[in-house]
């Protein structure tokens, strides 16, 4: 009706109701997607803005020789929390790594359904607990209570909690990706069961477990709060000595130099969220050249359906 | 190398030796398996024990006012301590975890009301609308969303957002909002974009991928054929949609809104850095400093060790404690909604 009272004077349309009422569920539809359209660009402009804003905010002040150098007073290099970012990371493939493939592996080839729901449960229930609560519980129980001091070790076990059940989930998930068809094969040709698991089963979940554990490093290196309070910071490289080892950290340069009041302070933080940006890039791109060569090699790929013919 | 496994050699028989201890090797693997795989609840109910038992002296000195009390003030240090119902602290000290409660729930409320609408359309566009190619694009956009580290989200809100929304976006409606009770929150200085509102912004960011990733997932299991059925009889797009692909969905846009509530509310860095600095009183307006519980963990425990009583330290466990009981709440809602329908693409939850 109001589409009507803007009809210049003298002009006495009266449109069938079926055409009119089309005219608004077409305008209707078309504003759907137009907003829909809009939420489309407010998530791709984030995106850009972050990794644009960061990373112009870092060129400008890029040194190369921050990254082979160890800080001094204000300034300095970023050498002891590249070392100390790797170093953690490695320590959490091995620990989160192994935990988490193992209990994959079990979840997914060796546990009944009610006990894989109550494990699986529990996976999830950790997922969900804050970082911040790992990191105060991982700094009262093993930096001061078993008297580690900051350490290294403290900061890897926090970091590892972390990213357990993310690794677990990734695990089963592959291998329950993999046909039964290849189990019962095995069997059906003799082989023990760990057999068939190593030879058989393992190979294809590979990529998937790969994937998962790419996604713990990348959420690994981009965590503070579990280690801000265990694994402490340490001005140089790692110790590895059991007791008050501290370590330097990438996103602890960024934490703590961004409102320190100096120039020098500053550009380390920009240098060191670039570089964090740069790696979770990588990572995420290295996840998605995994899944995309597996599946251009994979026998059970949809074969490409050609185009018709004239 | 399909031959392969098509055709493996079978096993040549061992000699005896050997054989038994493989044997007994495949034997002992599911126990070894299994008693790894219990590690995770081992941990989960010593973060549990370890806090309830750190927290126990602040629960009784506490008490209940812990809820309802604004004040924040953890005693004169260096006045010789005093002991009440049996709890030794400085003279003085009491906490009250009323606005740091109050700013979780709020800034993660904010967050949810900004992303949810964004996510859902996000996700309506991709899976309706766009190429597989460009769709491929955007996931990878979501993903890098999800990969990047909370501390790079506070230095983007703290020297980018926060200033361009608090002198750009907010001053649109702030100086228009009529004075009345509830829009008055609304109203006033727009501050210099450490609050409240930069604060929800960068938590609705951070939880966007959640979001849209997971409605991408449940999108694409709408069967066809039942939309098509819809505008068959001659419904619009939108139309459809509406009666048909979001009901269909409905719980599980509902899950993935708590799990990404889950994640807001636990978020730690990205508020501490965003929120700027208030401690012990509630939240003025609606651009102006806040602090959650998490934050105020994170930025209140070197302080707390100076206290010789443990009493700040096992006042943060009981904020440790609340927090977790928040976040666990809203985790186990969420996974109950989505389980049916988990997507594999992003493990969602904390980040990537």
């Amino acid at each position: 009706m109001t589409v009507l009272g803007s009809a210049p004077p003298g002009v006495t349309a009266t449109p069938p109701p079926p055409l009119h009422h089309g005219r608004r569920r077409r305008a209707r539809n078309r504003s759907l997607w137009v907003l829909s359209a809009l939420a489309l660009a407010l998530v791709v402009i984030p995106v850009v803005w972050i990794i644009l804003g960061v990373v112009a905010r870092s060129v400008a002040h890029w040194q190369w020789r921050a990254l082979v150098t160890y800080p001094a007073g204000n300034g300095g290099g970023l050498l002891n929390a590249i070392e100390g970012t790797l170093v953690l990371v490695l320590g959490v493939l091995v620990l989160a790594g192994g935990v988490g493939v193992a209990g994959g592996v079990y979840l997914a080839e060796y546990c009944g359904e009610g006990r894989g729901q109550f494990l699986r449960g529990a996976s999830e229930v950790l997922s969900g607990v804050p970082s911040i609560v790992i990191g105060y519980v991982g700094f009262i129980s093993l930096v001061v209570y078993l008297h580690w001091g900051n350490s290294l070790y403290a900061g890897m076990i926090a970091l590892s909690i972390l990213v357990v059940p993310y690794v677990t989930k990734m695990t089963e998930v592959a291998l329950r990706n993999v046909p039964t068809s290849y189990r019962e094969g095995g069997e059906a040709l003799g082989m023990r069961t760990g057999y068939v698991l190593r030879k058989l089963v393992l190979r294809p979940a590979l990529p998937g477990i790969a994937t998962g554990l790419v996604l713990a490093v990348a959420i690994s290196i981009g965590e503070t709060a579990p280690l801000l309070y265990t694994a402490g910071y340490s001005s140089r490289g790692p110790t590895f000595s059991l007791h008050t080892s501290p370590v330097g950290y990438l996103t602890y340069v960024v934490w703590t130099d961004y409102n320190q009041p100096f120039a020098s302070s500053h550009d380390l933080a920009n240098m060191a969220a670039t570089l964090l940006i740069t790696l979770v890039v990588l990572l995420i791109l290295g996840t998605r050249i995994i899944v995309a060569t597996t599946q251009r090699f994979s026998p059970d790929r949809p074969q490409r359906v050609g185009r018709a013919p004239k | 190398m399909t031959a392969g496994a098509a055709a493996p050699p079978v096993p040549p028989p061992a000699p005896p030796a050997r054989a038994t201890s493989w044997w007994r090797a495949e034997r002992l693997l599911p126990h070894g398996l299994r008693a790894v795989t219990c590690i995770p609840l081992a941990v989960l109910a010593f973060i549990l024990v370890a806090l309830t038992w750190k927290a126990l002296p602040a629960i009784r000195y506490n008490g209940f006012g812990f809820f309802t009390r604004t004040r924040w003030f953890p005693g004169a240090f260096y006045s010789p301590l005093v002991t009440t119902n049996g709890i030794t602290h400085p003279p003085l000290a009491s906490y009250g975890a009323l606005p740091l409660i109050v700013g979780t729930l709020v800034s993660s409320v904010i967050a949810l009301v900004l992303a949810v609408p964004v996510g859902v359309g996000t996700a309506l566009v991709v899976v309706e609308k766009l190429p597989p190619r460009v769709s491929n694009v955007v996931g990878f956009c979501l993903e890098v969303l999800a990969g990047v580290p909370s501390v790079v989200f506070g230095l983007w809100g703290i020297f980018t957002l926060g200033p361009f929304l608090a002198h750009h976006v907010a001053p649109i409606w702030a100086d228009h909002i009529p004075d009345v009770p509830v829009l008055r929150f609304f109203k006033g200085p727009t501050g210099n974009g450490e609050g409240l509102f930069t604060v929800g912004v960068v938590l609705a960011v951070m939880i966007l991928p959640i979001i849209a990733a997971t409605t991408r997932d449940l999108l694409r299991q709408v069967p066809r054929a039942t939309v098509e059925g819809a505008v068959a009889l001659g419904m619009t797009d939108a139309e459809a949609v509406g009666a048909v692909t979001l009901p269909w969905i409905r719980s599980g846009i509902i899950g993935a809104a708590v799990l990404g509530l889950g994640r807001a509310l636990g978020e730690t860095i990205a508020v501490a850095m965003v929120g700027g600095v208030l401690l012990g009183s509630n939240i003025h307006s609606f651009y102006g400093a806040m602090t959650t519980i998490a934050a105020t963990i994170v930025s209140q425990l070197d302080a707390a060790l100076g206290d010789v009583s443990g009493l700040a330290v096992a006042t943060l466990a009981e904020l440790g404690l609340v927090l977790l009981v928040i976040t666990l709440l809203a985790n186990v809602g969420a996974r109950l909604l989505v389980r049916r329908v988990s997507g594999t693409a992003l493990p969602v939850g904390r980040g990537v």
